[in-house]
């Protein structure tokens, strides 16, 4: 029977109806296959992401390189670093007594968003762009040989187009900067997305976080830093640049980590 | 025209109507993920399923495709089979493809995929428009590994991330050339490599 059946490809193809009915089905057959795949692969792209995090942590803290396998990671995550439970404002490393969530459970980047968990930025213009930041938050301690030595804090902000988020480790002095890695951001690829550059991030070692006065004196600045503590902006991205800085400023500063720094600071070299 | 074979559209395209060095189609992604011989490779498999099941998807649907919106047909298609992929490699290569992630969405604007979609697909059965998409993108990996492979040797000394060539850095005596690793220099070695394909089949010269 060829007629019947070229009748119905005439409709498809010749009329406007059948134009529209060919668009639903192929918008309908592509949109599940894209959300099928998007649902089966979460699982393991979310265990890629969580690896990710931590590797980058350990690289802020010079634990590990880049190369580091998933399994190395791991390991030396397991060994040398603590998580704790920090309370923001006063500095406080809680437990599980004195939080009625569970701690396993807990996810920062999701409280900042709660709005009955999430507290105001202060001061407001601290952070451009983000108003609400989270109550508690995980800090890493380094440990060696059973000693605290180092810091590795979670830090995020606004840049260009995107929320870089990436972790800073200081020294167990408080002061000296270990290192900085960004394990999330969507700035532009060869401009602001040069805070990725090892080069770089290379800049921030060794540098000096607070000034004689107490307050946070590390940042970026334009063109080339000449003190301890400036770090070069990056060119090409101005708007990048002074985003890093805002960040460093604020969790580094007494409404960030300052508190928590000031109690957990060695109070003498090797203590 | 006669009946194309499997074996002729998946090798034709790789030297003879290569879609870079002939066709001069899809340089531009060509430039960006070749800096590392890694990213090369991940690119081009990605390239090579996308073209080849983007193909034989077109295909398979080629006689219900109304002509006034084929492109967008093709397009969607496409761009579904990018979206898949991407995931894919975000599930499986994740800090491989981080750096190019950007890149691998671009592949729905590579002119190669949609050229053979509108050029091959919508006119031969799923089959061999299946092999014809594997051909070219071939054709573009080869140029894309060739690419990846002389930039991250000389550019940074190294090989799928082993050094080869020990730099002055590290104590060794190579200087490593910081232009390889530019996006210019993509260009210089592409025009290179279609004066050496040209001088070697003179009959791609285009005559003006």
């Amino acid at each position: 029977m060829p007629q019947p059946e070229r009748s119905w490809y005439m409709f498809l193809r010749e009329t406007a109806p059948g134009a529209f009915l060919v668009a639903a089905v192929l918008c309908i057959v592509c949109s599940v296959l894209v959300a099928g795949a998007a649902v089966i692969l979460k699982p393991a792209q979310e265990a890629n992401k969580l690896v990710f995090k931590q590797k980058n942590a350990l690289m802020a803290a010079g634990l590990v390189e880049g190369d580091a396998s998933p399994d190395a990671v791991k390991k030396v995550f397991a060994d040398s670093v603590e998580k704790q439970l920090v309370d923001i404002s006063t500095g406080e490393v809680v437990t599980a007594d004195d939080v009625k969530f569970k701690i396993d459970d807990y996810d920062p980047s999701q409280a900042a968003k709660d709005p009955k968990l999430g507290e105001p930025v202060s001061p407001p213009a601290a952070l451009p762009g983000i108003q609400k930041r989270e109550p508690y938050t995980f800090v890493y301690e380094i440990t060696k040989d059973g000693k605290p030595d180092g810091f590795i804090f979670p830090i995020y902000g606004k840049g260009l187009w995107s929320t870089l988020r990436g972790y800073l480790a200081i020294e167990a002095d408080g002061q000296t900067v270990r290192g900085i890695t960004f394990y999330e951001h969507a700035e532009t690829p060869g401009l602001g997305g040069e805070v990725d550059n090892p080069g770089w991030k290379a800049l921030w070692d060794d540098k000096k976080v607070y000034g004689e006065d107490g307050k946070v004196e590390l940042g970026v600045v334009k063109g080339q830093g000449s003190d301890e503590y400036s770090v070069d902006g990056l060119s090409g991205a101005t708007i990048t640049s002074r985003g890093v800085d805002n960040m460093v400023k604020y969790w580094l500063g007494p409404e960030g980590f300052g508190k928590y720094i000031e109690k957990h600071r060695a109070t003498s070299p090797g203590a | 025209m006669a009946e194309p074979k499997i074996k002729d559209v998946l090798i034709e395209p790789v030297f003879n109507n290569n879609p870079i060095a002939l066709q001069v189609l899809g340089i531009c992604s060509a430039l960006a993920v070749t800096t590392k011989l890694e990213t090369s490779i991940i690119m081009s498999v990605a390239v090579i399923a996308v073209t080849g099941c983007s193909n034989a998807a077109v295909s398979l649907v080629r006689k219900f495709i109304p002509s006034s919106i084929r492109i967008i047909v093709q397009m969607t298609i496409i761009a579904s089979l990018v979206i898949v992929v991407d995931q894919v490699l975000q599930a499986v290569a994740y800090e491989q493809t981080k750096s190019i992630s950007v890149f691998v969405g671009l592949i729905i604007t590579n002119c190669i995929v949609m050229g053979r979609a509108e050029a091959f697909a919508m006119k031969n059965p799923p089959l061999i428009s299946f092999f014809d998409g594997v051909g070219n993108a071939m054709g573009y990996s080869v140029i894309l590994i060739l690419l990846g492979f002389v930039r991250e040797l000389f550019g940074s000394g190294k090989l799928l991330g082993f050094p080869v060539l020990p730099l002055t850095t590290d104590g060794g005596w190579y200087v490593p050339n910081g232009l390889l690793l530019l996006p210019p220099s993509a260009f210089f070695l592409i025009g290179a490599l279609i004066w050496l394909l040209r001088t070697w089949k003179p009959e791609q010269i285009e005559h003006d």
